[in-house]
């Protein structure tokens, strides 16, 4: 009850400052870039399919995620409301909870807008829907993912931007480094494959569901929110 | 079993090697309003923080409404309202929606949670700012807000840190008589360095200096135990020098010192501390009209809590308080003719 509460109260308070509609600006905006000018995104591979325009979605998830959560606890810190919040009848993993639900609720929106494009390709061509679901489960659970990194940066700093800034690099790291394992040596590449989050995604994006993916992301979710509860919890023993 | 509502023990808190408060015990009774007195850093903040579950003590524990602050922190939290220090809201809800989603997070639901916000807002007074954003208030209504917030519940407990702080005279009464309605039924604690809100407001006055209880008592106690009342006495500069006025007063029955202080150009100021508890205006009238020497001025000054204060938390050794004030400013309303004699 109490983790819906918050929930609903961030929800709504991502749509009284700025930071909804930055972000779901910045997100159409990249989205409608991508499918329409990358090359083989979309008219020149001339078939009815969004698969490159999943794969390409990963990199604006790298600045949209971090905006969503660098001010979930930084600033209730630096304002000091996190005080009034947490002194009230609640436990620590629901107010992580709950703020988590609401960024991944707003990241939910924001897909949902782009349905758009496949609902237009669909009249165009005969598009395989089933590929689109598991690809927009793949993006969410990717984001999902980039979202509880973001929130664990946001649980140590009292300052958003270095929030943004240690979420983003960190979200980079893990989207890159599925490119770059050509530079990696044989044995340890495979090792980097498997941290990747681009690796997991992409079998998604083609309409593969893996449990493999799935508890990868799972955990990459999990832990994160892990640790950010404990540094909200800190402060008693500190 | 007993109607102790806040019981600290021994409660320590160090931030690194720095002792943020030291042993502080306490406890306070239901209906009571204590008032938490001292300079900025001494360990106000702490303590409430301890108490509101938000910080826990490095040693020592602390109950509230019989239960636990470590062990049982939700059962305290549930009995508590809380006004942290600059009063931190969600500047960008409206008021309604932001005691609506406090209603909420307290566990209250359709008609109760309709009835308790109704109340609230009426005993605040803030009805019709309901709809406003709370960024565009004022600081006295933000303050009224977060006074809301903390009493929506009708908790049996509520700790205000600083409340008063920042507000004009007027809204500061306000805020006063509000607290002082509320601290009829429940238990209130407040910090504060408005000595006055203290000697008004709070039935008894904890004062912390260094981490540590200096003193704790009524207002009332503290005043009366302070030390001795003492005259002052302005007369008109004439032939007579300052040393023969000073031996003039000094051979009253009942003065013991007498101490020249700094007044005006055409006046001679004296301090005269009594050997007795006598009221030795009168006496100190007669010597000067019969020494030929115009009264300018003659008034009682007791220590109030302002000087108690400064003796408890400047002194080297915390301890009994200076026996005298020192501070000009340190009038006994109740018997001050001074102005009046002036004028004659």
């Amino acid at each position: 009850m109490q983790t819906l509460n918050i929930a609903r109260r961030q929800f709504a308070s991502y749509f009284n400052g700025p930071a909804a509609y930055i972000v779901i600006a910045l997100v159409l905006t990249l989205t409608g870039f991508l499918f329409f000018y990358i090359p083989g995104a979309f008219f020149l591979t001339g078939r009815a399919s969004l698969r490159t325009l999943f794969q390409m979605m990963p990199f604006t998830l790298m600045f949209a995620c971090p905006a969503l959560t660098m001010g979930l606890l930084a600033e209730e810190k630096r304002n000091g409301t996190l005080e009034l919040l947490i002194t009230m009848p609640v436990r620590e993993w629901e107010v992580i909870v709950g703020k988590y639900l609401a960024s991944v609720g707003l990241l939910a929106v924001t897909f949902a807008l782009t349905l758009p494009y496949p609902l237009m390709v669909s009249s165009l061509g005969n598009l395989d829907w089933g590929q689109v679901w598991t690809g927009y489960v793949g993006l969410l659970l990717e984001g999902s993912a980039l979202l509880a990194i973001g929130m664990m940066a946001s649980a140590f700093t009292d300052n958003q931007l270095i929030a943004f800034f240690v979420a983003g690099i960190l979200a980079f790291a893990f989207v890159i480094v599925g490119y770059a394992t050509p530079f990696f040596p044989a044995g340890l590449a495979s090792v980097v494959e498997q941290l990747s989050f681009s690796f997991h995604f992409e079998s998604m994006a083609r309409g593969v569901v893996d449990t493999k993916d799935l508890v990868f992301f799972s955990s990459v979710i999990f832990f994160p929110l892990a640790i950010a509860f404990r540094a909200l919890e800190s402060r008693r023993w500190k | 079993m007993s109607d102790v509502m806040i019981e600290a023990r021994g409660l320590t808190k160090t931030y690194g090697a720095v002792r943020a408060i030291d042993k502080v015990s306490f406890q306070v009774r239901k209906g009571e309003v204590l008032g938490f007195l001292g300079p900025n850093g001494a360990g106000k903040t702490t303590t409430m923080k301890i108490l509101t579950c938000f910080t826990a003590p490095t040693e020592g524990t602390a109950t509230v409404n019989g239960a636990d602050v470590w062990e049982d922190s939700l059962a305290v939290r549930r009995a508590i309202g809380y006004l942290p220090e600059s009063t931190p809201l969600y500047t960008e809800m409206m008021v309604l929606e932001y005691l609506e989603f406090v209603a909420r997070m307290r566990g209250l639901k359709g008609p109760d949670a309709r009835k308790a916000l109704k109340r609230a807002v009426e005993e605040t007074g803030i009805g019709d700012m309901l709809a406003r954003t709370i960024r565009e208030l004022s600081k006295g209504y933000k303050q009224r807000v977060g006074l809301a917030q903390a009493l929506v519940h009708t908790p049996p407990v509520l700790i205000l840190d600083e409340p008063m702080s920042g507000l004009d005279p007027n809204q500061a009464i306000e805020i006063r008589d509000l607290i002082t309605s509320i601290g009829k039924e429940r238990t209130v604690v407040l910090s504060t360095h408005n000595l006055a809100e203290v000697q008004v407001s709070c039935d008894r006055v904890l004062i912390i200096s260094k981490g540590r209880i200096v003193a704790d008592d009524t207002p009332d106690a503290l005043v009366a135990t302070a030390g001795k009342a003492r005259f002052v006495v302005d007369v008109k500069k004439n032939d007579k020098t300052e040393g023969e006025v000073r031996e003039l007063l000094g051979r009253v029955k009942g003065v013991d010192r007498v101490r020249p202080v700094d007044v005006g150009r055409d006046e001679l100021g004296f301090e005269v501390i009594p050997s007795g508890d006598d009221d030795l205006r009168a006496p100190l009238f007669q010597a000067a009209v019969e020494g030929g020497l115009v009264l300018l001025g003659l008034r009682r000054e007791g220590q109030n809590l302002e000087s108690i204060f400064r003796g408890l938390t400047t002194g080297a050794a915390p301890g009994r308080p200076e026996p005298r004030a020192t501070a000009p400013a340190a009038d006994d309303h109740d018997d001050a003719p001074t102005d009046s004699a002036k004028e004659a």
